[in-house]
Parts: structure tokens; C-alpha cells; sequence
């Protein structure tokens, strides 16, 4: 899932705070389950601002909650549609493409983040969410026995661990793991330490955000006649 | 003009001699410095002239801003040192990293070092970006294609127009292996990988603990890697036992035994850190070059390149053959 964390809230009552009417729209879908911009947050998010907005003398801001099951489909941003209008702002608590989705379909009103989008993750503990995948475009999980250099190694190294490696943990962060020794102990667990003998290739980050902005294009879920929207 | 010709014609740097030559070389290191002072990098480089083969010049060492690699390299280079351009992946993408050696090598400089370096986290720019575009391996294969056949890493050809001849770029090139990070067996099978992809000569992680570089070179031994490649250990001239007290708790990968810990705190009782630094530097020096396989050593003074007159000195290496 992506995994996000909420803004603080000075930041977010300094975005809102010279709007007359603000709508925060919570996400339904991964900023729920990690627990940073669902039905649950987002009522205690409107309670804090409120709260925040009085303390600073702007206690007339209106600030109304609502959810929507996922921000990234216009199906269900239909559904929000109606009840936008009365406000000059909406606080989105979805990922970056929800945020986006929303200001894409509400030209004239203004639309803020009020979380900070991580990467694509799991709950690994409770209250723990770690990174797993960097959306590179070009997966070679298959070459690494299913563990990302790329993602999990700080210097994105590809063919085995910096001299910074120490009883398993990463230089950067002591407790983090390092990727290589997780990758090197999986590898003996299957046999197959031997596949690393063989230097794997550079990275293409063509498909990546260094290509450009990405676009994925289904020509046979397009309709026809239409072609791909551009 | 053709290929071949133009490659026998080129002089190998004194370092790749030296090497050839199956002597015992020295190699020390200078930290460029933090603003536009020539005289600094002069200074440095007299103290070292003459004492050691070649001179690693870090780059943008600890992930902070210093003088570009290349341009001290050309100080050194015009003050009578030989440097070896080091180059990190963290900040440099694969063009720039092949552009800086085709102007290096156009300045003269024979030599390079590539590393991972020190992650952009643990300087002073924290909130820059981590480059890492390619990896130490990808750099040394990128290096050995420009220099047979002459090509960069997009295939295109190392010349201005196809009329010309193929303008070849050649380093001897360097690695960096640490015998005493995790996990162990990855070590090995990393190194053989590093040679496979191009390292003409490996400068290890600074060798403390000689029990376990002896282990680490049989272990070499065993794979005949010792045979295709000059390893050279690194050597660190502590001073104070607070710098091992750092090293060893702070800096990753390093193992220092508890002897050589009680050696400098009698020493600082006694007020002579330094000689007793200069001491123990001097003697890992004459076991490295007890154990086979091992091909020279590499001398980091911590800044203080006057010192390495006064340890080689006590390591039997001086005067320096002429190579």
C-alpha cells in the first residue's frame, strides 16, 4: 500500500487559515489502513484544526470532515462532488495522486495536502510501516531472492553491501536493516549464494521518475475508437 | 594511427609500474580542502612527494563539499605527485562520472579509486539528493570499456568524428574492499566480482586488526585473487587514542584490538600519542608486508601527511625505489 504520515498540524492550520470554509476529505483506502488520513483521522484532524484555528484568532474558518472511499477515481470523487461547493478550500488527507485527482476535478477551488506521502509500504509492526518498493518501473525482485537493493540498500548498491554493514544493520540508521545482509541471508537459505558471483547489470531508470512523468497504457482496456486519453 | 599503437604508446602511470613491478609500494591519501586554497594542496603534496608512489585524492570526503577531485589532482600533478582521482557514486550520475575522467585523463591524471562513499546523510547536506545512479562495479566495468575499446557506457565511440581515430581513456583503476565487514563470505565473492568487473588494485579498509587481515588474505589466497590483483592495506596513523575510541565505536567496519587500545592509553599517560601512533602504524606496516599476497600498503595520516615521512621511516620503506 502507500503509506503516508499526517502533516502537523501548524503546518496545515497555516495553509487553511485565511480560507473561509475548508473541507477535509479523507481517503478510504491506504491512508486508512495506515492510519494517516482515514474516516478516523480525519474527524480528529478537524477537531485539532479547529481547535488550532481558535487559538490564533480564526476561530470563524469553517471547518466541515468527509471521506470518500478512495480520492484516486473519479467514480467515487463524483460522489464528493455535490457537497464542495460552499467551501473556497479542501484539505485532502489521500496520497499525492489523490490530492491531485481532487484539484484536477475542483478547478476553482483550492486544494492542500494535509498528509506526506512516504512510498509504497507494509506494516511490518504495530505503529511500523517500512518502504518495500520504489515504483522503478523495471522490477528485478526475480534477480534479488525477492528483496530490493534498490529500495531497502541506502546507496542502492546492486552487487553486495558497502563497507558499512555491521552486524546486519544499515550505517545510515543503526537500526534499519542492511538490504545486502538480508539478501545474502536468504540467498544461503536457498542455495543459491552462488547467482551473486555474476555482476548484475546497471540500473535503466528510463522507467523511472528520471524518465519522466509516467503513464501506463492499456491499449486493450482503452475504448475504442478513443484511443488512449492523453 | 591505429588502436593498438596509439595504446602501446602510452605511458602506465608510476603507480601501475611500481605494482608491476612486484616491489612493496606505498600509497597515502589527501583530503582536499573545504575552500580554494591552492597552497594547502602544495603543501600537502611536499610532504608526501617522494615518500609514496601515488597520492588518493577523496572526493568530497564524509559527504561534505571540498576542492573537486580533478582540479587537486592537477595540483598535485603539477607540483610532482601522482595522484589517483577517487571518485564516489553518491554524487555523480553516469555522465558525469565518464566526463570527469575524459577531462582527467586529458589533464594527465592515470589513475582512479572508485567508491561508494560515505552516504549523503552523514554530511553537512542532508537534505541533498543520493545520486547512486550506478554502482562501484558498473564504474570500474565503465572505466575498462573506455579504455578497450574506447567506448563510453551508451556505445557511443571515444572520438569527435568518425574519421578520427578511437581516442581511448585509460585509468588504472582502483577498488575498495573492507575484510572485516559483514556478512564475511559476501567479502570475498564481492572482491572476485570487483576484479571480474576491471580493479587493477584494491585499497582496503584500514587494517587494525592484523588476525583477521591474515584470515581475509587466506582466504584470498585460496581463490588465486591475490594473483589478479594488487591489494594493497589500508594503514590509518592514529594519534590519540580518542581517534581509535572514534574508529572503533563510530565508523563502520573497523576492528580494533583491545591490545592496540591499551597501547595508546599508556601512551597518552605518557604523553607520547604520537610517536606511539607513528609505532603501531610502522609495525602493521611490517606485517602487512609479511603476508602474502599483500602487494603494498596505504598510509592515511588523518591530515597529518608530515607524518609519513617519520612512519615510513620506521617501517624500513624509505627511501621510495625509483619506478
Amino acid at each position: 500500500m502507500i503509506v503516508a504520515d499526517r502533516k502537523k498540524v501548524p503546518e496545515i492550520r497555516d495553509m487553511i487559515k485565511d480560507h473561509s470554509r475548508v473541507l477535509l476529505v479523507g481517503c478510504g483506502t491506504c491512508v486508512t489502513v495506515c492510519l494517516a488520513g482515514g474516516e478516523r483521522e480525519t474527524g480528529i484532524l478537524g477537531s485539532a484544526l479547529r481547535m488550532a484555528l481558535r487559538l490564533i484568532g480564526r476561530g470563524n474558518v469553517v471547518v466541515d470532515e468527509c471521506t470518500i472511499e478512495r480520492q484516486c477515481e473519479n467514480a467515487f470523487i463524483d460522489l464528493l462532488a455535490p457537497r464542495v461547493k460552499p467551501y473556497d478550500a479542501i484539505c485532502s488527507l489521500g496520497c499525492g495522486a489523490g490530492v491531485q485527482a481532487l484539484a484536477d476535478r475542483f478547478p476553482n477551488t483550492t486544494v492542500y495536502p494535509g498528509v506526506n506521502t512516504q512510498f509504497i509500504g507494509i506494516l511490518e509492526a504495530p505503529g511500523v510501516w517500512t518502504e518495500k518498493c520504489a515504483a522503478c518501473g523495471n522490477c528485478r525482485l526475480g534477480e534479488f531472492v525477492g528483496i530490493c537493493p534498490i529500495t531497502r540498500c541506502a546507496k542502492r548498491l546492486l552487487n553486495g553491501p558497502c563497507a558499512g554493514s555491521r552486524d546486519g544493520k544499515c550505517e545510515i540508521v543503526a537500526e534499519r536493516d542492511c538490504a545486502w545482509q538480508l539478501i545474502y541471508d536468504r540467498a544461503c537459505a536457498l542455495g543459491v549464494l552462488e547467482q551473486f558471483a555474476r555482476i548484475a547489470e546497471p540500473h535503466d531508470w528510463s522507467t523511472a521518475s528520471d524518465g519522466g512523468p509516467r503513464k501506463v497504457i492499456r491499449e486493450d482496456q482503452c475504448i475504442a475508437g478513443l484511443g488512449p486519453k492523453a | 594511427m591505429d588502436e593498438i599503437s596509439k595504446m602501446s604508446e602510452y605511458k602506465p602511470s608510476r603507480l601501475e609500474r611500481a605494482i608491476r613491478s612486484g616491489q612493496f609500494v606505498v600509497t597515502s591519501e589527501l583530503g582536499p580542502p573545504k575552500c580554494a586554497d591552492a597552497e594547502y594542496v602544495r603543501r600537502k603534496t611536499d610532504c608526501l612527494v617522494g615518500r609514496v608512489e601515488a597520492i588518493n585524492v577523496t572526493d568530497n570526503q564524509g559527504a561534505n563539499v571540498r576542492m573537486c577531485n580533478w582540479a587537486t589532482a592537477l595540483l598535485i600533478l603539477e607540483r610532482g605527485g601522482e595522484p589517483v582521482l577517487q571518485f564516489t557514486t553518491r554524487d555523480r550520475n553516469r555522465l558525469a562520472i565518464q566526463a570527469d575522467l575524459i577531462g582527467a585523463s586529458a589533464l594527465g591524471i592515470k589513475n582512479a579509486f572508485v567508491v561508494s562513499g560515505d552516504h549523503i546523510t552523514l554530511g553537512l547536506h542532508r537534505t541533498a539528493r543520493q545520486v547512486s545512479d550506478v554502482d562501484p562495479m558498473h564504474v570500474l566495468q565503465m572505466v575498462k570499456r573506455m579504455a578497450n575499446p574506447g567506448v563510453l557506457d551508451s556505445g557511443e565511440e571515444l572520438r569527435n568524428s568518425p574519421k578520427q581515430p578511437i581516442q581511448p581513456v585509460r585509468f588504472f583503476i582502483g577498488a575498495a574492499e573492507n575484510p572485516f565487514s559483514d556478512p564475511q563470505e559476501f567479502r570475498i565473492m564481492r572482491l572476485a566480482k570487483k576484479i571480474a568487473a576491471g580493479a587493477d588494485f584494491i585499497q582496503t579498509q584500514c587494517v587494525f586488526d592484523i588476525e583477521r587481515f591474515r584470515e581475509f588474505m587466506a582466504e584470498v589466497r585460496n581463490k588465486g585473487l591475490h594473483e589478479k590483483v594488487a591489494i594493497l592495506g589500508g594503514i590509518v596513523l592514529a594519534r590519540t587514542v580518542g581517534a581509535l575510541t572514534f574508529m572503533k565505536t563510530r565508523v563502520p567496519g573497523i576492528s580494533i584490538p583491545e591490545e592496540i587500545m591499551q597501547r595508546m592509553e599508556r601512551a597518552k599517560e605518557q604523553k607520547r600519542s604520537e610517536e606511539e601512533g607513528i609505532a603501531i602504524a610502522a609495525e602493521l606496516i611490517q606485517q602487512c608486508r609479511k603476508i602474502e599476497g599483500v602487494r603494498g600498503v596505504h598510509l592515511i595520516t588523518l591530515e597529518r601527511e608530515e607524518l609519513a615521512e617519520p612512519t615510513l621511516q620506521k617501517a624500513g620503506l624509505l627511501p621510495r625505489p625509483d619506478f
